[in-house]
């Protein structure tokens, strides 16, 4: 009566290295006029793509505001379509009775009259575009441009991903705030060497540490993790799906391991503390569901100081590998996979799944469903 | 959905089919066949991760892969040798091939919508339960009387990326002022199309009739318009079927077409591939059509709570796009408050410590609970999301507004407006379906979870769908209804047993009524103490004879007072005596309640109680 619970063996973990090549798409929201050429080398902040968003549209109820039909709006319209106003310009106009009144429709806005309807006596008035330049984000090889709408920029990096993040792309210098990677940072160590930096804590920070990151202009924190709790302290409200990286927050906030006070991975931190100092490109942007975006830390290097490594994250699961466990009761420990029996076992759960027995750090070899680690290079 | 039908003599020479459901996260392939005695039958299964997403970007990748696992199972060659996705057809009779392929399809976030209407409690609502009930999820609800000013309206549609948009608005031959104001909105916020930037987003007209040219010359440059019937030609009906169907071609031609690999996965399919939501549907609509009953139904997924009713003939479905049981798992949390969900569990947690878990589950989707705690909590945030997906349900599945009623002297007493037509002593089976409830390690669990989210009242069947396959079968039964219920019976659906509940209130350990149910072999009687929850074990396709008399208060589904007498059908969990009352009411005191909640797992045995130190 029991059933079996599908497991596709193990969750791809989160991409941490030391050197790996990153290819970045930089898409306009419309098509728009691209500004590199393939082959260029640009800097992170050079404007790479540049487009104009159709502004917004006001709509007056012309009719209404006239006193008349719908269908008489057409003569009492002072402008056609397509033409420019500017704002509080008259766009239509009527004299009452024997020219003793006058009705006047102004425009809200400046712009372009674009539609007027004389079956519901409204006129629409669109603003002017707005425009939108994308900067390259990370410095690098132009290596491909997408007709009118992309470029795609190469380049050498440091690369750590992220588990959870909140606010958008930002850039700045590593600041580490911490010594060690299962220290929280402490308010105190958030102080006015952060501005415009991007601060590295350990396990975790509290609000009041936040808050003065923000106060002292930081623009990002990397810590191990936060309760899930404070996410609603910071933004003013919960996040319910894991879709992130629009919040209106001075400061990009990046979670290494997960929800909870968790020790960064010591690899992870020992990448962010051999390059403090260098400028890094950060973006909190999350999306689990459809098309998976897990924040990232981007560290541009130059050639000489990339040292490649072989990637676990392309290897499989078998005895020897290192993961760590994402699930309850061992939750963010480490360690390495012992064996893999075939057989389907039961858990404390009474869920009949596939397991693997894990040795952690502190040498207990546990029992642990293959859906709840992660390969994990620590 | 106009479906190209096979001749009936093909239809019986289908020996085997293979559907697949090409879903979010997991591809599901699923194989029938037709038996010697010439009853389909289930035969095997296989799955794989979708391949939506880079380095793949191809669905048919994974489609390959989870037919592959059916392969290997059952020893079938379905695959063709060729690089690309091919499926061998027809089937040898032997070892190789299949007659017919269908499949179901919510792979990139499925069908994505926006509907607009005049009165949002007229035209909008029906044009909610249009495309709600063709296997959309609704991004945004704009009416012209909602409240929001004109150039907000535009605003807030500006940024979405809907799949479609459908309008609807007036009666055939009224005003058309409202309707093309509506129009007007959707022309300057040009919402754009969520796949590709070049194509021209789909809008369906399904409103008066009269403003329909109006509308084409409004739209048509920026849009691709497809006009339909009135949804509300005259106040009193509702028509929706049109609409419908229209939004199911556009999907398949329009939508599908601009997702990675679905050019292929069209190419592939014997009939048009269809939202899963609408497979699932499809058979909630098939059950309550054979059996003659009223159905609820709910599809309890990892990003999505779908509810369906088929009710006195009337089918609704509502999906509640943010409740769901992992990718959406923290919004039931936001939605429900942490209390709500707490008061399910019989174990102290701290609250911190409880949002961390249900945080690090939601950016850790494919983890499954390893402790009975972690159990416990996932089962109270499924009560949680199915009562919140119910509570949506409810406010879709009304009568229709602004209908003209001659008032009898009981309206004139009752001031009240329901809240819905559905009365859950009517409903006479639960359907369950999705991951957590088709694998729960014990089905007294999903039994317990579904009577206590839809609060079951009266007497009714409890189910669960027994490896989902309900979108699959629900593709199968447009083109073989036979072949679909034929598995439906002997393999889908787990009768769980059937629950007889008690509805009232009354003080604890009171007698509210008694129970008599006698089978071939047995006799059981007992009173019924209030606030208690019993388990009778009458197994699988044991019939019983049931007397239930409740107290004067209580009510099992005939009135207050009245004894109830029907033949009941037991099932893997037993019949279930629910005296706890109605509403279901949690006691406030924490001990009392971890308690309560303790009791009633154990009467059920439900779980392998070890939870705060009980045993």
């Amino acid at each position: 009566m029991s059933a079996t619970y599908s497991t596709h063996a193990y969750t791809p973990g989160l991409r941490v290295c030391w050197c790996t090549s990153v290819r970045k798409e930089r898409r306009l929201p419309l098509p728009g006029e691209v500004l590199v050429r393939r082959g260029q080398t640009v800097s992170q902040d050079q404007i790479v793509a540049r487009t104009e968003v159709p502004g917004e549209v006001q709509i007056v109820n012309a009719a209404s505001l006239l006193e008349i039909e719908p269908e008489e709006l057409e003569r009492c319209m002072l402008k056609k379509v397509g033409e420019m106003v500017e704002k509080d310009e008259i766009i239509a106009f009527r004299k009452g009775f024997f020219g003793l009144t006058k009705k006047y429709v102004k425009s809200p806005i400046r712009g372009k009259i674009e539609y007027f309807s004389g079956t519901t006596g409204n006129v629409s008035i669109r603003a002017e575009p707005t425009k939108i330049e994308i900067d390259a984000y990370i410095p690098g090889n132009v290596v491909e441009t997408l007709s009118n709408e992309a470029v795609v920029i190469e380049t050498k990096v440091a690369l750590i991903e992220g588990i959870f993040g909140i606010g958008g792309e930002r850039k700045g210098e590593i600041y580490i705030g911490v010594e060690d990677p299962s220290k929280e940072i402490s308010p105190e160590n958030v102080n006015e060497r952060c501005r415009g930096k991007i601060v590295v804590g350990g396990s975790t920070a509290s609000f009041e540490a936040i808050k003065r990151a923000i106060d002292f202009g930081a623009r990002g924190l990397i810590v191990g993790g936060l309760e899930f709790k404070q996410i609603k302290e910071i933004l003013g409200y919960e996040i319910g799906v894991a879709i992130t990286g629009h919040e209106n927050l001075p400061l990009t906030i990046i979670l290494t391991e997960g929800f909870g006070r968790l020790e960064m991975a010591k690899k992870t931190f020992n990448i962010l503390k051999t390059f403090e100092g260098y400028n890094a490109s950060i973006n909190g942007a999350t999306q689990i569901r459809a098309g998976v975006i897990r924040p990232e830390i981007i560290i541009p290097l130059q050639k000489d100081e990339c040292r490649e490594e072989a990637e676990i994250l392309s290897s499989s699961l078998r005895p020897g590998t290192k993961v760590r466990v994402i699930r309850h009761p061992y939750f963010g420990c480490l360690g390495k996979v012992v064996d893999l029996p075939i057989e389907i076992d039961c858990v404390e759960a009474e869920c009949q799944v596939r397991v693997a027995v894990v040795e952690l750090q502190d040498g207990r070899r546990v029992k642990v469903p293959r859906a709840n680690i992660e390969l994990f290079d620590w | 959905m106009q479906l190209t039908l096979m001749p009936q003599q093909n239809i019986e020479n289908l020996r085997l089919i293979l559907a697949t459901d090409v879903g979010s996260t997991t591809t599901k392939a699923r194989l029938f066949k037709k038996m010697e005695n010439g009853e389909y039958r289930f035969i095997s299964s296989g799955e794989a991760p979708t391949t939506v997403e880079k380095p793949f970007e191809d669905v048919t990748v994974g489609l390959k892969n989870a037919i592959r696992e059916i392969e290997e199972l059952s020893g079938y060659k379905l695959l063709a040798e060729s690089t690309e996705t091919s499926i061998l057809m027809p089937f040898n009779g032997r070892d190789a091939g299949v007659d017919l392929y269908v499949s179901t399809s919510s792979a990139g976030g499925g069908l994505q919508m926006i509907v607009a209407g005049v009165v949002k409690t007229m035209t909008t609502e029906s044009s909610e339960r249009a495309a709600l009930g063709a296997g959309a999820i609704i991004m945004d609800s704009l009416s012209i009387d909602d409240g929001i000013p004109l150039h907000k309206k535009i605003e807030k549609l500006r940024f979405l990326r809907p799949d479609m948009i459908l309008l609807a608005g007036g009666t055939d031959g009224g005003t058309k002022t409202h309707v093309l104001e509506m129009a007007e909105v959707i022309r300057a916020a040009e919402p754009k199309p969520r796949f590709g930037v070049s194509y021209r987003l789909p809008v369906v007209f399904a409103g008066n009739k009269v403003a329909a040219p109006d509308v084409v010359s409004m739209l048509s440059e920026k849009f691709f318009v497809k006009v339909t019937e009135n949804i509300r030609p005259v106040l009193e009906i509702e028509n929706v079927e049109p609409a419908r169907n229209i939004i199911h071609e556009i999907f398949m031609e329009h939508v599908m077409s601009h997702a990675p690999g679905y050019e292929k996965l069209v190419r592939l399919v014997s009939v048009p591939v269809m939202p899963t939501p609408a497979g699932e549907g499809k058979m909630m609509r098939t059950i309550a059509e054979a059996y003659g009953i009223n159905v609820l139904g709910v599809g309890l997924g990892g990003a999505t709570t779908n509810i369906y009713s088929v009710y006195e003939g009337k089918f609704v479905r509502s999906v509640s796009a943010n409740l769901g049981m992992s990718y959406s798992i923290g919004n039931v949390l936001k939605s429900a408050g942490v209390k709500s969900i707490v008061r399910w569990l019989p174990f102290e947690i701290n609250e911190s410590e409880l949002y961390d878990r249900i945080g690090n589950k939601m950016i850790r989707p494919t983890t499954i609970p390893q402790t009975l705690e972690d159990l416990l909590i996932e089962h109270a945030i499924a009560r949680e999301a199915i009562r919140l997906g119910f509570q949506h349900h409810k406010s879709l599945a009304r009568e229709l507004k602004g209908v003209h009623r001659e008032r009898t002297i009981s309206d004139v007493f009752e001031q009240e407006v329901k809240e819905t037509y559905i009365d859950m002593k009517k409903i006479n089976m639960i359907i369950g379906t999705g991951g957590l409830l088709s694998h729960t390690p014990r089905r007294q669990q999903a039994a317990l979870i579904l009577i206590d989210a839809f609060q079951a009242e009266g007497v009714v069947r409890l189910t669960v769908d027994s490896a989902f396959m309900m979108p699959h079968l629900g593709v199968l039964s447009t083109v073989h209804p036979r072949a679909a219920l034929d598995v439906l019976e002997k393999d889908c659906l787990v009768r769980l047993g059937t629950a007889v509940v008690f509805s009232g209130t009354s003080e604890k350990d009171k007698i509210i009524g008694k129970v008599q149910l006698k089978t071939e072999s047995e006799t059981y009687s007992l009173d019924v103490k209030y606030g208690e929850l019993y388990c009778i074990p009458i197994g699988l396709n044991v019939k019983a004879n049931l007397q239930a008399k409740p107290e004067n208060d209580f009510d099992v589904g005939a009135g207050k007072g009245k004894t109830v007498t029907a033949t009941l059908e037991g099932g893997v969990v037993g019949v279930i005596i629910d005296g706890r009352g109605r509403p279901l009411a949690l006691p406030e005191e924490a001990d009392e309640r971890k308690r309560l909640l303790l009791n009633w797992f154990r009467a059920i045995k439900a779980y392998p109680l070890k939870v705060g130190g009980e045993t």
